[in-house]
């Protein structure tokens, strides 16, 4: 039985990889600025993560093999090097990896969070609450007006509480359901939660970022190629939570100036 | 260490039903009673899986019977999308509270501990007995959240905040369902401090004569070193579940911010944050997955040591590297906060400790795979298991890579693959520990053998059946499929549901698997084939006791005196290939490290 279990081991092991090595559930294209670094650590990682995987399972089976048939009169070996050998390679193969993969794990995590947004990027604002997105354009003054959560309220689509006849800035805001971006523009996205977390997850732009009620958050990101992808919520937040999600339309500038004049028209 | 070669009786033999068998002072009937409060859990766990697998696979299919568990959770026999989160909540928290904790910790632990370390008991045994009872009645509080109000909390066993602090107007369960669920949570602190403290004492305290530290088998160290987590994690996690009662109940706001609006009413809260309870959670909760592994490599490993006729290449490294997870467990705990809106330097600060812990996980492997080498490996029932946690925690050990990195996380966050990373490297793989020390120990706590081919159809549909759902749990995170969703109505989703449905069947069929066990552990209790006291030729001193099941006092009139080390196998001595610890034998042996 040793040696049955032996080969379902390798067996296991090389149908596990089998869809991992053939892409066949796999990460969506990347369509931002900062996505290459992030496929790249992940193609990394995921050769060493999968030789790794494979070259321990072989092991265990091998071993499982050989020395499960072992005859009561063989002697007791043990692994030249014994425990030493041991605790050298887990310190020079995963401390190597470890660092390979920390040092350039940085470099891609410092592309997304600690550079700054150029000053011309453009400024949506994004107001997560159950079970939806608004987003919010600041029209043509570029500033947003302030909030007033106690003037929130859905039944009067006011859903951010903007306070349209006292606040200037508010005045020419743009409230919609929908983002629109335009490619190869660098956007600024200041998240807000109106009520519980959430989350803005995109897979294709390589973007996920909670958002914490009481504290405002903000990030940044260029979409390269036109084209509607879905926002959704990572965070559970609620019954609704496996339906939260929202468009994302990546168009030319010139579709997107179009779009946003129909939304003020709309307001 | 304590010369206790005198006979010591901390309590006579009970003689009432209730002392002996419920109220017992005695570890042994508290070992197993943690065991049938695993026992009980793991099926109402398990079985919450199977719906929650079928919603998944197909999501308007009618369950029989469904609506008997609740008629407004399930009209019809169709889950509501809330229900769905309410079980899911339910499943997480039985599973890895009274399940992963209890059972390789609590239950094994406090048969043995005592035994291993050569005591008649451990040294508070009300405290005790507490502990278990304790853990009792948290379990029924978490029950009894199922009929109560409007259900049980939907809000997931971590319980994040402000969801789960705002009240009912956060959804159904957010109410009642919270407060019962926190106020469980605090009370089986309570019982693990309790336990905790017990196995500290019991380890440092009461070992018998020349049972030096050195000289404790893998398994007790393995519970020792939990014992000190546990008494450092939970006792963060019982004032955070507290605060988390007074916001529901006394008007605080420890956990909500200012200017919410839930169903367009401003929120009566102010000044409190929501990453506070992340931050307290995760201190508990990163340790906790240690809690529930830990053990299991110590069974592992004293049940691979005996199957394999040889001691592991190096007791000691084995020992520092479990000692090591334990210590880095609680430097780690930031990495389920990457993209929390936590600073995201702290991410880096986090992701280093997190990459390092591979490292003593690496040795542990490597000495496992290390020592299988010239072995003469028994194949049983318990060394498969054994060998089956191996390759599970490889796996799901594997997986931790990508989820060490922050950069890499964006794109595997609260997905499918994280749920696929820890249902192999603690779900899985602490219940393989789980399945092997119950195979290996059944002889000596019940008497007799368990049933061997049965045990091997159920190692076998086990450990295929559980490959089949938790690896590709990892395919479809890579793909983007958010975890805790009651259906994929998002459309890059879609076409990943036939991986789901495939997921479900494999789910069904493992877990009928898991009725032979019953089956066999219920039969071979009454009517098993009689065990003798030794049947595995294994050194450690729960096989040397005077009779199996022990006695009340473990060791009869005489603690036993320790003369060797744990694993003195591949010798010669006058009974075998082996010297029991408690033998005053003397033989040449090539493994002597203490």
């Amino acid at each position: 039985m040793g040696k049955f279990f032996a080969v379902t081991i390798v067996v296991i092991a090389i149908a596990s990889a089998i869809p991992i090595l053939r892409h066949t559930w796999w990460m969506a294209p990347d369509i931002s600025t900062h996505g290459a670094p992030i496929d790249e650590q992940m193609s990394e990682t995921m050769a060493e993560a999968g030789i790794s995987f494979l070259a321990s399972q072989i092991i265990l089976a091998l071993f499982i093999w050989k020395f499960s048939s072992s005859r009561p009169s063989d002697p007791i070996k043990s692994f030249p090097g014994g425990a030493k050998a041991m605790v050298w390679a887990a310190f020079l193969l995963v401390g190597t990896e470890v660092l390979a993969l920390g040092v350039f794990g940085v470099k891609a995590w410092a592309n997304v969070y600690f550079a700054p947004p150029a000053a011309n990027a453009m400024p949506v604002q994004v107001q997560a609450g159950q079970f939806a997105f608004y987003f919010r354009y600041p029209g043509p003054d570029g500033t947003f007006g302030p909030l007033h959560p106690d003037l929130i309220s859905e039944s009067n689509a006011n859903f951010y509480g903007i306070d349209v006849d006292h606040d200037q800035d508010s005045k020419d805001d743009i409230v919609t359901a929908e983002m629109a971006i335009p490619v190869n523009r660098e956007i600024h996205l200041l998240m807000h939660a109106k009520d519980v977390g959430h989350s803005f997850f995109v897979p294709e732009l390589r973007v996920q970022q909670d958002f914490v009620p009481g504290l405002d958050l903000s990030m940044h990101f260029t979409a390269t190629k036109i084209g509607r992808y879905e926002i959704v919520c990572t965070q559970l937040c609620g019954l609704g939570h496996y339906n939260m999600k929202a468009y994302l339309s990546v168009m030319s500038q010139e579709d997107f100036d179009n779009w946003l004049k129909k939304q003020a028209a709309m307001q | 260490m304590h010369d206790m070669s005198h006979t010591v009786h901390h309590h006579a033999p009970p003689t009432s039903f209730i002392r002996k068998h419920i109220f017992s002072l005695d570890h042994k009937v508290i070992g197993k009673q943690y065991y049938g409060l695993a026992l009980v859990a793991v099926l109402v766990g398990m079985v919450l899986s199977w719906i929650m697998r079928i919603h998944l696979g197909w999501t308007n299919y009618a369950i029989p019977g469904l609506h008997l568990l609740s008629s407004n959770g399930a009209p019809g026999n169709v889950m509501t999308p809330e229900y769905y989160l309410q079980l899911m909540t339910m499943h997480a928290t039985i599973m890895v509270f009274f399940v992963l904790t209890t059972a390789p910790f609590a239950a094994f632990g406090n048969y043995f501990l005592p035994i291993q370390v050569g005591a008649e008991d451990m040294p508070f045994p009300h405290f005790n007995m507490m502990s278990f009872w304790v853990t009792f009645v948290a379990f029924l509080v978490l029950v009894a959240s199922f009929f109560v109000g409007d259900g049980p909390t939907l809000g997931g066993w971590t319980q994040y905040a402000p969801l789960s602090a705002v009240g009912a107007v956060g959804g159904p369960g957010e109410g009642m369902g919270v407060v019962l669920w926190a106020a469980s949570i605090a009370i089986f602190c309570v019982g693990q401090l309790l336990g905790s403290l017990n196995f500290i004492t019991t380890t440092l305290d009461m070992r018998t004569r020349g049972m030096s530290l050195w000289r404790l088998p893998l398994s007790a160290w393995a519970w020792f070193i939990t014992s000190c987590m546990g008494l450092t994690a939970f006792a963060v996690l019982m004032p955070a579940c507290i605060l988390l009662i007074l916001d529901h109940v006394a008007g605080t706001s420890f956990f909500v911010p200012s200017n919410l609006v839930i169903n367009d009413q401003l929120q009566p809260h102010s000044g409190g944050s929501t990453l506070l309870w992340q931050h307290l959670f995760w201190f508990f909760g990163h340790p906790e997955v240690y809690i529930a592994i830990v053990p299991g490599m110590g069974i592992v490993s004293h049940v691979l040591i005996t199957n394999m006729r040889k001691p592991m290449l190096s007791h000691r490294v084995m020992v520092y590297s479990m000692g090591a997870l334990a210590v880095l467990s609680y430097m780690v705990y930031g990495h389920h906060m990457f993209v929390s809106g936590m600073n995201p330097v702290s991410s880096l600060a986090f992701s280093f400790p997190t990459l390092i812990i591979t490292i003593p996980s690496t040795i542990i492997v490597l000495i496992w795979l290390g020592s299988l080498y010239g072995a003469k490996l028994r194949i049983n029932t318990a060394s498969l298991f054994a060998l089956g946690f191996v390759s599970m925690f490889i796996s799901g050990g594997v997986s931790g890579f990508f989820l060490a990195q922050p950069s890499i996380d964006i794109m595997l966050h609260a997905t499918y693959f994280v749920v696929g990373h820890f249902h192999m490297v603690m779900g899985v793989a602490a219940m393989f520990g789980i399945f092997a020390g119950t195979y290996f120990w059944f002889p000596k706590i019940f008497g007799r053998m368990m049933n061997e081919t049965l045990g091997k159809v159920h190692f076998w549909l086990s450990f295929v059946g559980t490959y089949c759902i938790f690896m590709p749990f990892h395919y479809l995170g890579m793909a983007g499929n958010v975890r805790r969703y009651q259906a994929f109505v998002i459309e890059y989703m879609q076409p990943l549901i036939p991986v789901h449905r495939f997921i479900t069947v494999a789910a069904l069929v493992t877990g009928a698997a898991q009725f032979i066990f019953l089956y066999n552990l219920i039969h071979s209790r009454f009517w098993g084939k009689p065990a003798t006291d030794n049947p595995w030729q294994a050194t450690s001193l729960e096989w040397s006791t005077p009779t199996t099941p022990p006695p009340h006092n473990n060791f009869g009139d005489k603690l036993p005196v320790v003369y060797h080390d744990p694993y003195q196998y591949g010798v010669e001595s006058s009974t075998g290939d082996y010297l029991m610890q408690a033998s005053p034998e003397q033989v040449k042996t090539a493994y002597d490290e203490a």
